[in-house]
């Protein structure tokens, strides 16, 4: 497929991005020379072809239900760019 | 005495036999890391107080008669800055993270800290190890200590820089595809990528978890055979680690190599992308492991042409995903939107992302998001977990046929910085030979093999099944003393 | 039931929380009411590195539902990312399950509440395992101040139960999830906690209409916010009543709208618009690379059925065939969960009558536990006292009132006996001869009484019990009542 800004445009409010004009366009162009790589993939015929997530055929694991000491709360806000010593502060979640 | 060029694990035998303190050997790395690194950019923070302090406590605890079963106690070594390690800033060489103080310490490090090694600091990468040059860091720029136009690899470029300046004895990095074994080939060092799960990715900042691993670089087979012993096994804070047991990697590096079945991965050493001075290589190789009794067999992976593109659609979904905890909310950077928009709450997570990251992060997230988005999951993300399991199927079948894989870890020697970062499709294609190995889930190794004319490293990949990490080093230990490769040291850090 | 011009249709999604010591993915507890942010690790936090392993606790309690729901439980099982921004969200995405979850379809009989002998039948869609949010809360008064985040929620294990939209009335919805709440709670599969928020509710709901001999659905709305079942049934009655406005106002039907999101204000009894979550239609869910599937196995589903216990669905069965009690009272007790049923079936099995130990419980037991704040396991009479007490009553030893006197005493001196109560309370047991003299006696001071009885009018006769009783506090009024009967009528 062939990528347009607007396309690019709804994929940056998806992932939260913000880009200028000239940035949009610069990466709408990328975008679509990595598209145009990656739809290579059509050739194969993968009919049948059970999708891969992960590496190992590996299944199962579990742990008991057992309590581990965390973080303190002073640990927990520690990297917070605002807090009030209890809770992280954000800008409000509401919108009026 | 020159520390830098003597094997980790002679440096830890000197310690324990107190012929050498770990204080000594770490003021010696630190002295040649405050001489050197300005000329290298390999290390993005180096705590010299806390190496110290942490080597004079090595050296009493080995006084008290601690770390008799550890073959590395005492000895410098070098952390690629995504592995967290609490003490000091864990920044992925972004921006975003620039001043993220991890409260815990990844599995691996723990390990090492452990067995008594002593971190000299944390090393450069491409911003959250996306990239092939380093050249991404937000933070630092690193070149390549052969030639200083040449970018050192990536994305754990510092590690390997670091290495072959001789900074370090030893260097921990990550590889998603290639981002170990890749600057080790630019530097002229061994790199290892364990099986997956074969080392906890706890603490390992994730790009794509279904890829990354945690690998040692080292100038000696042994030292990555040791290090490797202390990182390997299960963890219970990883899901994805292998619960089985770790072997003596050591005891079996003297194995010989008769009888011995290489396979030749004829798509990648016949390939027209690769540079004559790296087919030779190969081709040398092939010469000595025959002089060492091993037998040389011809395989196909004839999906290795549709390993760039799988990758370019797995790795940056698992990525946006991955980097979607960055919202200026609970740590990492945070940037206020402009005033008066209607939602300062996502004004504030977009303008902190726009901010944080840098051009090939936002690339690969958005790359990422667009293959799972509504309507397009199933021709790119699914397809690429369809032929992601052809790709496997692959080196099942060659797996059949022989115990390892030859083959190129790179098209070229080390280009030069800013040669290729302006084009990402270019720069993505230089993984065609490593992102299999990531796909597959297997073990693989870069080892060096001399110079090209212009004195750049070259080097060859081997690659084994799902464990196998005892033969590869077991190969690579055989080449070493077959004189295949001899350790060494960038020639103008090497006086 | 006065008869609406229009079907409700109804589908409810369930969050449960499940009865675990810590949370989904890491050793962090998940007791309700701590101090903000102080039951938090890195893995909750969304820390970079930190990864999620899996409580082996809950994935038991999510089968163990699963199968109690008569779901079909996964051979194999997956986990995989939801992925939206929101503060109470540090990973920027939940861990939920989406195309394979642990429990396939099954589905939920329980009473019809408007014919409790009568069962009504909800089929469900899938039940999957998630991580809960944490809790973001703003200052409504102060819209410019700063939310407020705390995450010792975060990640805390549920278990999401999504029906078919098979509910027809709002009265069904209640009955629906009161059964679902009773069934989990007998299964210690979770507290079921509304006010703690370990049971949530959002309910999708649409009207169909008849018209022209074709059916016409309205626009589906989720009704979110409703935190008591008192709630969902107001809410289900309002919304309804309002679609059906609505589609007299605009003819709007299912093809016209997209699914909308309305909250219910309690307080004003009203459902409100919600703000739809931006992006909200797109997800981009995909397995979680950190988590690997889940191979569930013959003896994890062995070991589930024999943990389940018996279900409130057999118990109530039970009580009417073999104790033969009524619906009605059947489901009363079973609902008051299983100690109460157990001590039933104890007492009963001591030698009292089914039907006296079900109407003491009902009313005698229940009103003590009530009024004293015990839990049937604190109750201090043990089966074999209270059976002993109904047990004397059944053979009119001692007459119900008595009795109540008795029951109230020895509650407060359980280790007494029976016989040490009654002397206590000076109840002796009155001999027949002494009984008929009495009875004597007191036909002798009521003539006019006796007169009546002759005439065929027996309300005196009460009259008559309550002198006997000033008498003597131990005589049983059915023996006086009936003793007099017989002397009045033999002409003495
Ligand atoms: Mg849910
Ligand atoms: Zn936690």
């Amino acid at each position: 497929m062939k990528l347009t800004t607007d396309d690019v445009k709804k994929v940056a409010e998806l992932a939260k991005l913000e880009f200028t004009a000239q940035e949009l366009e610069r990466f709408t162009d990328q975008l679509g020379r990595i598209v145009e790589l990656v739809e290579q993939l059509g050739e194969v015929d993968t009919t049948g072809v059970e999708p891969m997530a992960h590496p190992l055929d590996v299944h199962t694991a579990l742990r008991d239900d057992q309590l581990r000491t965390g973080l303190t709360h002073q640990a927990a806000l520690a990297n917070s760019p605002k807090h009030d010593g209890e809770f992280f502060l954000v800008p409000p979640v509401l919108t009026r | 005495m020159k520390l830098e060029v003597l094997p980790a694990v002679t440096l830890a035998s000197m310690i324990a036999a107190r012929e050498l303190t770990s204080r000594e050997a770490t003021e010696y790395f630190l002295s040649r890391i405050r001489r050197l690194d300005t000329n290298v950019g390999a290390f993005i923070s180096v705590d010299e107080e806390a190496a110290l302090r942490r080597a004079d406590e090595v050296d009493a605890r080995l006084v008290a008669g601690e770390f008799s079963n550890s073959p590395l106690a005492g000895v410098p070594i070098a952390i690629k800055d995504i592995l967290c390690m609490t003490g000091s800033a864990t920044t992925c060489a972004s921006r975003m993270l620039e001043d993220f103080r991890p409260p815990y310490t990844a599995t691996a490090v723990q390990k090492l800290l452990d067995a008594g090694m002593v971190p000299l600091g944390k090393t450069n990468l491409d911003e959250f190890a996306m990239g092939g040059s380093t050249e991404s860091s937000a933070l630092r720029r690193t070149c390549n200590p052969w030639d200083p136009e040449r970018t050192p690899g990536g994305s754990s470029g510092g590690a390997a820089a670091a290495l072959s300046a001789g900074l370090t004895p030893l260097a921990i990095g990550t590889d998603t595809g290639g981002s170990v074994r890749q600057p080790a080939a630019f530097c002229g060092t061994l790199g290892l990528k364990p099986t997956y799960g074969r080392v906890s990715r706890y603490g390992l900042i994730a790009f794509a978890s279904s890829l990354d691993q945690v690998g040692p670089l080292a100038h000696h087979v042994q030292d990555l055979a040791a290090c490797l012993n202390l990182i390997a096994g299960h963890d219970r804070l990883d899901s994805t680690s292998l619960d089985v047991p770790v072997p003596d990697y050591a005891s079996e590096l003297a194995q010989p190599l008769a009888g011995l079945r290489v396979g030749l991965i004829r798509e990648q050493i016949d390939n027209d992308s690769i540079d004559a001075a790296i087919r030779d290589a190969t081709l040398r190789c092939q010469q000595t492991l025959s002089g060492l009794g091993a037998e040389l067999i011809d395989v196909h992976l004839p999906h290795t042409q549709y390993s760039v593109p799988t990758y370019y659609l797995i790795a940056p979904s698992e990525a946006s995903g991955n980097l979607e905890r960055y919202d200026g909310v609970h740590y990492g950077k945070r940037s206020y939107g402009d005033a008066g928009s209607p939602s300062p709450l996502e004004a504030m997570i977009a303008r902190s992302r726009s901010e944080g990251f840098g051009p090939e992060v936002k690339r690969r997230i958005m790359l990422g998001t667009f293959a799972l988005s509504a309507g397009y999951y199933d021709a790119y993300y699914k397809k690429a977990l369809q032929v992601r399991r052809l790709i496997a199927n692959d080196y099942q079948q060659a797996f059949t046929q022989v115990d390892v894989l030859l083959g190129p870890v790179t098209p070229t020697p080390a280009f030069k910085l800013g040669e290729k970062s302006g084009d990402p499709v270019q720069m993505y294609l230089e993984d065609l030979f490593t992102v299999g190995a990531n796909l597959a889930g297997i073990p693989g190794l870069s080892v060096p093999a001399g110079c090209n004319a212009q004195g750049l490293p070259l080097a060859v990949q081997f690659q084994a099944p799902a464990l196998a990490e005892a033969k590869l080093l077991n190969v690579a230990h055989q080449l070493q003393q077959a004189e295949f490769f001899k350790p060494a040291l960038a020639p103008s850090f090497a006086h | 039931m006065s008869e609406k011009p229009y079907k409700i249709v109804i589908g409810l999604e369930v969050h449960v929380q499940l009865a675990t010591t810590t949370k989904l993915f890491c050793g962090c507890s998940t007791e309700f009411g701590a101090p903000p942010n102080t039951q938090v690790c890195p893995v909750c936090l969304g820390l970079p590195g930190a990864l999620p392993v899996m409580n082996s606790r809950a994935v038991e309690l999510a089968i163990r539902t699963g199968l109690a729901l008569d779901c079909k439980i996964a051979d194999v099982t997956k986990w995989d990312r939801k992925n939206y921004f929101y503060p109470d969200l540090p990973k920027g995405y939940q861990i939920s399950q989406f195309d394979q979850p642990i429990c396939g379809e099954g589905h939920l009989d329980f009473p019809n509440p408007d014919s409790p002998s009568e069962k009504l039948r909800v089929r469900l869609i899938r039940a999957h395992l998630e991580e809960d949010a944490g809790k973001s809360m703003h200052d409504e008064a102060a819209a410019k101040a700063d939310s407020r985040i705390d995450l010792n929620r975060t990640g805390t294990p549920l278990l999401e139960i999504v029906s078919y939209p098979d509910i027809n009335s709002p009265a069904a919805a209640k009955a629906y999830l009161t059964e679902l709440r009773l069934l989990l709670t007998y299964m210690g599969v979770s507290d079921c906690n509304m006010q703690e928020g370990s049971l949530r509710a959002d309910a999708n709901v649409n009207l169909h209409l008849e018209q022209n001999g074709q059916t016409i659905a309205t626009p589906i709305v989720e009704v979110k916010n409703l935190n008591s079942f008192r709630a969902v049934e107001r809410a289900l009655v309002y919304e309804s009543q309002r679609q059906y406005d609505q589609w007299l106002k605009t003819q709007q039907t299912i093809n016209d709208a997209p699914k909308q999101t309305r909250g219910w204000d309690d307080a004003a009894g009203v459902t409100v618009p919600q703000r739809e979550k931006e992006d909200s239609a797109d997800y981009r869910y995909f397995p979680d690379p950190d988590l690997i599937p889940l191979h569930v196995t013959t003896d994890q589903l062995d070991q589930q059925r024999q943990q389940m216990g018996e279900l409130p669905a057999a118990l109530r069965e039970q009580l009417e065939n073999v104790h033969g009690l009524k619906p009605y009272d059947a489901d009363v007790i079973v609902s008051q969960g299983r100690g109460v049923v157990e001590f039933f079936q104890a007492v009963v099995a001591a030698g009292a009558s089914a039907k006296r130990v079900s109407s003491w419980i009902q009313q005698d037991v229940l009103r003590t536990l009530n009024e004293r704040g015990w839990t049937m396991a604190e109750f201090p009479l043990n089966p074999q006292q209270l059976s002993g007490l109904l047990q004397s009553i059944d053979a009119s030893q001692i007459d119900n009132s008595r009795g109540r006197d008795v029951f109230q005493y020895w509650i407060d001196h359980p280790t007494m006996d029976l016989d040490q109560v009654k002397s206590a309370l000076g109840i002796e047991s009155i001999d027949q001869s002494a009984m008929e003299a009495l009875c004597q006696e007191l036909l002798a001071e009521h003539p006019k009484i006796v007169a009546q009885v002759l005439e065929g009018n027996q309300k005196g006769l009460g009259s008559l019990i309550g002198a006997a009783k000033a008498k003597n506090p131990n005589a049983d009024h059915k023996l006086v009542r009936e003793l007099c009967l017989q002397l009045i009528q033999k002409g003495l």
